[in-house]
C-alpha cells in the first residue's frame, strides 16, 4: 500500500520523507547536536549563522541548531501523546455512546458538543494557566479539547456497523458485548479514525507550539520550538532566532499533512485526484 | 415550517452551550487553589473578621458550590457577565470595547480567504494535474501547516522592518487618532467621518494580520473549491453544455461554478470558527486590541469571569455564523432539508 501511494502521489512521498526525516533526527538528536542545548555563553549571544553555529545563537548564547534538533523530540512526543490519548479516550467514549445508544448516547454526545463548541485555544490556555506551565499540563489541556472529534467519528462508525449481519451473527452465537465490540465492530471502525489522527497530527503540533509560544508549555530552558520562536519575538532584530525553529514546526506539520491527505484520498476514492 | 423549527432548536442549543461553557470554566476555577477573598481584599480588611464575612456573603461565597453556580448562571442568563478581576470593569463593557477590532480584522481576513481561495481553487481545477495545480495545492497545504504566530513574526520582519512597505503593529499609525465611534470598525468609521487618510491608514494596518489569519482558511477553501468543481465538471449536464458548443469559460462561469460553490459555503462557516481561534495568537503579536488578546490576558491572569465572557461571545458567534451558513445552504441547494 505504501509503495502504491508513493508511486502515484508525489506530495505523499514528500510528506513521508519529511516526516521520517524528523523521526530519524529525533532519534539521534542527542548524538548529532553539535553543542549542549542548555550551555549558555553570553560572550557569543546574538550571533548570526556562521560556520561554527549554522543557525546562529540565541539571546543567552545557546546554539540554535542544537536546540532545533533536540526540540524535535518534544514536538513529536507532544503530537503523538496528544493524538494517542485523545483518540483512545474518544474511541472508548464514542464506542460506548454508539453501542449503548438511547439516552446514554444523547447525554454523552451533548457533553462532547459542549467541549467542541468551546473555543479550543482559550480552554487550553485556561487549563494550562490554571495548572501552571509544564509539559504535562499543556498536554493534558490539549487532550481535553481534542477528544470530542474522535468520539463523534467513532460513534458514527459504531452505529453504522452495529446492526450489520455479521455483528448480529456473532451476538446470536452468544458473544458477550465486550467481545462483539472489540472483535467485530472495532476493527471496522479504525480506518476513519486513523485518517483523522494523521490529519490531526499537524494541528496538534501547531497548537502545542502555540501554547509554548504563549509561555504555557514546557518552562525554560527546555528547547521547545514555540518557546524558541517567542525568544526571537522578544529580540526582533535577530531574525535567525525565530526563523529556524519556525521552519522546523512548518516542515514537521507539512509532512504530517501531506501524509494525511494521501491516506484520506486512498481511503476515500471519491476524493482521488485526476477524477 | 421546517426552517423555523430548525432555528428555534439552534437557539436552544445556544442556551445549552452557554451553560456548558460557563460550567466548564466554573469547574476549572474551583479546582485551582486560589481564594477570591485573598485576591480582592486588602491586608487590613483581611484581618477584620466581620469584613471577610461580609465579603463572603455579599458574593455568595459562603454558600455551597452548586448554589454559587446557580446564582452565577442566573445572572449570566440575564446577560450579566460579572466583573473582570483584572480590569475591574464589567466584562460586557470590556467585550463591547474590544469586539469591533476583532470583527474588523476577521471580516477582512475572511474576504481575503474567500476571494483568493475560490480563485485559486478554480484555477487549480481547470489546470488539474499540471504544474500550476500542484503549486496551488502545495501552497494550500503550506497555509494549513504554517504556525500562525511564526508567520506573523516573519511578515512583520520582512515587510515592516526590512522592506518598510507595511505598517507596524496596532490599528493605526502614531500620526492618526481613532475616528469617532459609530460601528467601532476604524475603516468604516473614518469613511463615515469623511476622513480618507485615516481610513487608508486603518486599512493598511489590516493587511498583514489579515493575510496571516487568512492563510489557513484560504487553503481550506482552495481545496474544497477545487475538488467540488472537479466533481461537477464530470457531470452530464456539463458535457451537454460543452457539446452545444459553449466556450469552456462560459461552461465554468455559467453552469459549473454556481453548483460547485455550495460545499464551499459550509467550509466558510467552519473557517470562520477557526479564524476566531487563531485571533488569540495573531492579535497578541500584532498588538491588536481585540478579544483574542483580551482572552490571552484573561487566561494568563486566571480572570475567570472574563474567560467565560469571551468564550461565550466566540461560541455565540460561531453558532450564529453556522446557522446563517446552514440557512444559506438550503437557499442555494433546494434539495437540502433542515433536520
Amino acid at each position: 500500500m505504501l509503495r502504491k501511494l508513493m508511486k502515484s502521489d508525489a506530495t505523499f512521498t514528500m510528506g513521508f520523507v519529511l516526516f521520517i526525516g524528523w523521526i530519524v533526527i529525533a532519534a539521534v538528536a542527542n548524538w548529532i547536536a553539535p553543542y549542549d542545548t542548555l550551555a549558555q555563553n553570553l560572550a557569543i549571544r546574538f550571533q548570526p549563522p556562521t560556520g561554527a553555529h549554522w543557525f546562529g545563537t540565541d539571546s543567552i548564547g545557546r546554539d540554535i541548531l542544537s536546540r532545533v534538533l533536540v526540540g524535535s523530540r518534544i514536538s513529536l512526543f507532544a503530537g503523538l501523546t496528544t493524538i494517542a490519548l485523545a483518540s483512545t479516550f474518544g474511541l472508548i467514549y464514542g464506542g460506548i455512546a454508539g453501542y449503548v445508544g438511547g439516552i446514554v448516547d444523547d447525554v454523552m454526545m451533548r457533553v462532547s458538543e459542549m467541549v467542541l463548541a468551546f473555543p479550543g485555544i482559550i480552554l487550553a490556555m485556561t487549563i494550562a494557566a490554571a495548572l501552571g506551565p509544564s509539559l504535562f499540563n499543556s498536554l493534558l489541556a490539549m487532550v481535553v479539547i481534542w477528544w470530542p472529534n474522535y468520539a463523534r467519528v467513532m460513534r458514527s462508525m459504531v452505529i453504522a456497523n452495529k446492526n450489520e449481519e455479521y455483528v448480529e451473527a456473532s451476538r446470536s452465537l452468544g458473544a458477550s458485548h465486550l467481545r462483539v465490540f472489540f472483535i467485530e465492530i472495532l476493527p471496522h471502525s479504525l480506518g476513519p479514525m486513523l485518517v483523522l489522527a494523521t490529519l490531526d497530527f499537524g494541528n496538534a503540533i501547531l497548537l502545542f507550539s502555540g501554547l509554548s509560544y504563549l509561555g504555557l508549555g514546557s518552562p525554560p530552558p527546555t528547547p521547545e520550538w514555540g518557546a524558541m520562536v517567542a525568544d526571537g519575538a522578544l529580540n526582533f532584530n535577530y531574525w535567525w532566532i525565530s526563523t529556524f525553529p519556525g521552519l522546523a514546526i512548518l516542515t514537521m506539520a507539512v509532512g504530517a499533512n501531506f501524509i494525511g491527505d494521501g491516506l484520506r484520498d486512498l481511503l476515500d476514492p471519491k476524493l482521488r485526484k485526476g477524477m | 415550517m421546517g426552517l423555523l423549527k430548525f432555528i428555534v432548536r439552534r437557539m436552544f442549543f445556544l442556551v445549552f452551550l452557554i451553560i456548558g461553557v460557563s460550567l466548564i470554566v466554573f469547574i476549572i476555577s474551583h479546582t485551582v487553589p486560589s481564594d477570591p477573598v485573598l485576591a480582592n481584599l486588602s491586608q487590613r480588611n483581611m484581618d477584620n473578621k466581620e469584613m471577610v464575612e461580609a465579603f463572603r456573603s455579599k458574593w455568595g461565597l459562603d454558600k455551597p458550590l452548586a448554589v454559587q453556580y446557580a446564582i452565577y448562571l442566573g445572572a449570566l442568563l440575564k446577560g450579566d457577565l460579572g466583573l473582570s478581576i483584572r480590569t475591574q470593569r464589567p466584562v460586557s463593557m470590556d467585550l463591547a470595547q474590544y469586539f469591533p477590532a476583532t470583527m474588523e480584522l476577521a471580516v477582512f481576513a475572511m474576504v481575503i480567504a474567500v476571494v483568493f481561495g475560490i480563485s485559486f481553487g478554480v484555477i487549480a481545477a481547470i489546470k488539474r494535474n499540471t504544474g500550476v495545480d500542484r503549486l496551488i495545492r502545495g501552497m494550500s497545504v503550506l497555509g494549513a501547516s504554517v504556525p500562525s504566530f511564526w508567520l506573523a513574526l516573519m511578515v512583520l520582519l520582512l515587510f515592516y522592518v526590512v522592506l518598510g512597505i507595511a505598517p507596524g503593529p496596532g490599528r493605526l499609525g502614531p500620526r492618526f487618532s481613532a475616528p469617532h465611534t459609530v460601528t467601532g470598525l476604524f475603516v468604516l468609521d473614518s469613511l463615515l467621518a469623511g476622513d480618507l487618510a485615516t481610513a487608508q491608514d486603518a486599512l493598511s494596518h489590516l493587511v498583514l494580520p489579515g493575510l496571516v489569519l487568512a492563510a489557513f482558511t484560504m487553503g481550506l477553501i482552495t481545496r474544497t473549491t477545487r475538488s467540488s468543481l472537479l466533481e461537477i465538471l464530470s457531470q452530464d449536464y456539463i458535457r451537454t453544455a460543452r457539446a452545444k458548443g459553449l466556450a469552456e469559460r462560459e461552461v465554468i462561469t455559467r453552469h459549473a461554478l454556481g453548483n460547485a460553490l455550495i460545499p464551499v459555503v459550509t467550509v466558510i462557516g467552519l473557517g470562520f470558527g477557526n479564524l476566531l481561534g487563531g485571533m488569540v495568537l495573531v492579535e497578541t503579536i500584532f498588538a491588536w486590541p481585540g478579544i483574542g488578546r483580551y482572552a490571552y490576558q484573561a487566561a494568563s491572569n486566571l480572570d475567570f469571569p472574563a474567560i467565560i465572557g469571551v468564550s461565550i461571545l466566540i461560541a455565540i458567534n460561531y453558532v450564529i455564523i453556522n446557522l446563517v451558513v446552514d440557512i444559506l445552504y438550503g437557499v442555494l441547494d433546494p434539495r437540502v432539508r433542515y433536520e
